[in-house]
């Protein structure tokens, strides 16, 4: 078996990379919202200054690297590799970022799964001795998002109590193999996962077989349990897959209890922001919370070893009209300050 | 045997989703509608009464009204409003002649940045284009049979 390798899908790290610091850019929305104190900067006008919303996007990946570089005292040229990816086609929005940042770039689809994959890669290149420094990315625009998978922003619908509000964010971490911590210490890789939701309104059910699948094969890989975490966050099921994965682990023999939550529902107050529904998703929900929230957390030692388990529904406006299901991929990464 | 349990596992995922699926709110829903969707009526009857008392013939009022809630709903969509309203509305605001301007304004607004003609152009009808194929298709077909047999 190789060497780093534990269990089935997960892979412990013998030099622990540090995550020396995030950033995160927040849009308007999630600026109103709970964690609000914790993103470096909340955008005054989601377009960003630019004239299109994959501009806009491409600009919030561009600018939260440059920001969590310049947080370590770090410049573009001295940074092996970049992780990066988004939602929309051809991830146009990290290529374009890179296409500026001019650092080596890996980039990754993982749909909102994308925060922990980028974090697993960055740490298995830094880890195998390929790299010093990394950075992991992502960003996600609710409306280049809006516009690429469902309708016009001004296209007047209902959303069902079901649907999820994609986040306008960014987060980046530089990961770099000596720092003070926090450190990732294990990374679990997920499996895509299908249980025949077709609903696109209802992603965070669809999701909810991949993240509770990589969940239960991290605890049975590593030997550790719910009480061995702080927090154990997925990245985007929303309330009605809060609910779900709760159950579904718990029948495994885990109580995650009152040590899980979710991204989607930490971003927004889903009482009193108005059309949130169900909670955030997309790939910037969970980066924005853990670069922000988290991170800072951690650094404070409020939290000693968080397990983050961005959860990602793969599926295209042509899958779904085809009528097939929607599948779905959660990556976890356990970080710790120890 | 894996493949049983997982079938085992599916089955079970299932009915908890649908378990804790919420609800719509439908009751509330068709009232919004209903009323939201009846005001949008009065307008037009409004529009309606003023141009008869205009002297406007019984046979050209329609274009008339057609014409100024086109203009409303395209109105309120190009300032931002008509979406607002949809939220509560709901087909209240899809089904009356406003929706449809609101189907074609809000694609032509959105996609402008990918030109005039492949944006604006290719993208205008990308909701109301099934609306108007079936629609056209089957006011042909109507219009045949009544052709045959009415003559």
């Amino acid at each position: 078996m190789a060497e780093k390798k534990l269990g089935q899908q997960t892979v412990k790290f013998n030099n622990p990379p540090s995550i020396i610091s995030t950033a995160s850019i927040a849009g308007i929305k999630e600026g109103e919202g709970p964690l609000r104190d914790y993103y470096d900067m909340v955008l005054k006008d989601d377009l960003f200054g630019e004239e299109s919303w994959e501009k806009a996007e491409s600009k919030l990946s561009r600018e939260t690297v440059l920001l969590s570089l310049s947080k370590a005292n770090l410049t573009p040229d001295k940074i092996d590799y970049l992780f990066a990816g988004d939602l929309l086609n051809q991830i146009i929005s990290s290529s374009f970022s890179a296409r500026e940042l001019k650092i080596p770039f890996f980039g990754l689809y993982g749909a909102c799964s994308t925060m922990t994959e980028s974090l697993s890669m960055a740490s298995m290149v830094i880890d195998g001795g390929y790299a010093d420094y990394a950075v992991a990315t992502t960003s996600s625009h609710f409306c280049s998002a809006e516009r690429q998978y469902r309708f016009p922003l001004e296209y007047g619908t209902q959303r069902p109590p079901t649907a999820q509000w994609t986040v306008t964010g960014s987060g980046a971490a530089v990961l770099a193999k000596n720092g003070n911590g926090p450190y990732v210490k294990f990374v679990t890789t997920g499996r895509v996962m299908d249980f025949g939701v077709k609903d696109a309104n209802n992603m965070g059910a669809a999701m909810v077989p991949a993240a509770a699948d990589t969940i239960l094969r991290h605890f049975k890989d590593t030997g550790l349990s719910p009480k061995d975490y702080d927090l154990i966050a997925t990245g985007d099921l929303g309330e009605l897959g809060g609910e779900l994965i709760k159950d579904v682990v718990a029948k495994e023999g885990y109580d995650m209890g009152s040590k899980y939550t979710d991204c989607g529902i930490e971003v927004y107050d889903t009482e009193k922001q108005i059309d949130v529904n169900a909670g955030g998703s997309g790939c910037g929900c969970s980066a924005i919370t853990f670069c922000g929230y988290i991170y800072d957390q951690l650094v404070k030692k409020n939290l000693g070893r968080v397990l983050l388990v961005s959860t990602g529904a793969l599926l295209s406006p042509t899958s779904s009209l085809q009528g097939e299901s929607i599948p779905g991929i959660a990556h976890a990464v356990t970080i710790e300050m120890g | 045997m894996e493949k049983k349990a997982e079938k085992n596992i599916s089955n079970d995922f299932s009915k908890m989703v649908n378990e804790k699926n919420p609800e719509s709110t439908l009751l509330k829903d068709c009232i919004l509608a209903f009323v939201i969707g009846g005001l949008i009526c009065d307008v037009g009857q409004f529009f309606m009464n003023l141009f008869l008392s205009y002297g406007v013939s019984n046979d050209d009022i329609g274009y008339y009204v057609a014409a100024i809630m086109v203009f409303l709903g395209a109105f309120l969509t190009g300032i931002g409003v008509y979406d607002d309203i949809a939220k509560y509305a709901g087909a209240g605001t899809v089904v009356p002649i406003t929706g449809f301007a609101n189907s074609i304004v809000a694609p032509a607004m959105e996609f402008k940045n990918e030109g005039y003609v492949f944006g604006i152009g290719g993208k205008m009808f990308v909701i109301a284009g099934p609306v108007l194929v079936y629609g056209v298709s089957s006011s042909v077909i109507v219009g045949l049979i009544y052709y045959f047999l009415m003559r």
